[in-house]
């Protein structure tokens, strides 16, 4: 799929400057895009750098199983399939509380192995509904600190580059709710093929 | 009141304090997910130098306006900018897209514009879906995924839809 977006972007461009005039400015712009992207790594980079260290003493500090045992009892509500089984519920709420605290290079790990104990239960090629629901949710930006719009909006001159956080956090909660109340209303609509063994 | 000047501070109070009432060795442990940190800089940097460009060529060729004037008509009744557009098609496709369509906004309106702060608030508030779905599924052998796609793509266009109306309402 990038291989399409990418280079279509790229010659597209380059069609339409040949005939609108604006060969010069497709040619000068190569240059002045790779230096706009190394500004824009080296503005994301330091951030990156010192937030995932900091994330790490917050998960040896405890926090991410601290988070993951008050979230717990709501998994048990939206992913009844799976509510006995201590070992997916641990996986399931680690991920959910990696994702919060942004440490995504320890959610999707956290978040593959609940798949994988998933899928042992039910078997064959198909979700369950538990499983919807957990992508769905990683698929749904639940970031506490949205730290890489914060940096870059600092780099691009912002006066208050945390000042979008709480529209942040409304309309993360607004597109998680929409997204899990979808996913149970087309459950129903979109039976599974087989049954589940509990 | 700001609360946005507050939250980095607060989290980074607690967690050092819980850290140090824990006895966890807090700068080794610091170091040891910052060495991290770097390798997932090194990991985007080539498709974050490759999108950029050519973002930036789509909007100096002037392509990029020309969609944008072509589809104004249609979404401005519906009070969607049409120049968040371009965010709005590549967020749930590729993150690094995203970052480099982000960063051209940011360049071409400012970040503290409407435009600006609506991408902004687009951004924290959606997810690299398709890419998200493809791993989970993938890394399990799951093709069929039900309502998956539909949902995920609602929260989607609610979390977009409400970064536009927030950013209208909150300022």
């Amino acid at each position: 799929m990038m291989n399409y977006i990418w280079s279509g972007i790229i010659i597209l461009s380059i069609i339409y400057a040949l005939f609108s005039g604006g060969t010069a400015a497709v040619s000068d712009s190569v240059f002045e895009g790779c230096k706009s992207a190394l500004a824009l790594i080296a503005a994301t980079a330091g951030m990156m750098v010192f937030w995932s260290g900091v994330m790490k003493v917050a998960d040896k500090s405890g926090i991410t199983k601290a988070v993951a045992r008050i979230f717990s009892p709501v998994f048990k509500k939206f992913m009844p399939e799976h509510c006995n089984d201590k070992e997916i519920c641990n996986a399931v709420s680690m991920n959910i509380s990696a994702n919060l605290l942004g440490l995504g290079n320890a959610a999707t790990p956290l978040g593959l192995e609940a798949m994988r104990l998933m899928k042992a239960k039910t078997g064959g090629n198909e979700a369950s509904n538990s499983m919807v629901i957990f992508v769905v949710l990683n698929t749904a930006s639940i970031q506490l600190v949205p730290t890489t719009v914060a940096v870059l909006r600092s780099e691009n001159g912002s006066t208050d580059p945390m000042g979008i956080i709480v529209n942040v956090w409304l309309c993360s909660a607004a597109a998680l709710i929409v997204g899990i109340t979808m996913a149970k209303i087309l459950e129903k609509s979109k039976p599974s093929s087989r049954r589940l063994s509990r | 009141m700001n609360i946005g000047i507050y939250v980095i501070p607060c989290v980074l109070l607690i967690i050092l304090l819980t850290a140090l009432i824990k006895r966890v060795a807090v700068f080794e442990s610091f170091l040891e997910g910052a060495r991290a940190g770097i390798g997932s800089v090194f990991k985007i940097a080539p498709s974050i130098i490759g999108l950029v460009c050519a973002v930036t060529m789509l909007r100096s060729s002037g392509l990029l306006d020309a969609v944008i004037s072509l589809l104004s008509p249609v979404l401005e009744p519906l009070g969607f900018p049409a120049e968040l557009t371009p965010l709005a098609l590549v967020r749930p496709v590729s993150g690094s897209g995203a970052l480099a369509v982000l960063d051209d906004i940011y360049r071409s309106f400012g970040a503290d514009s409407f435009i600006g702060k609506a991408a902004s608030v687009m951004m924290g508030s959606t997810e690299t879906t398709f890419y998200a779905i493809a791993v989970y599924y993938g890394s399990v052998g799951i093709s069929k995924t039900r309502h998956t796609v539909p949902s995920a793509l609602m929260a989607d266009f609610t979390g977009m839809a409400a970064a536009v109306l927030s950013v209208r309402l909150l300022g």
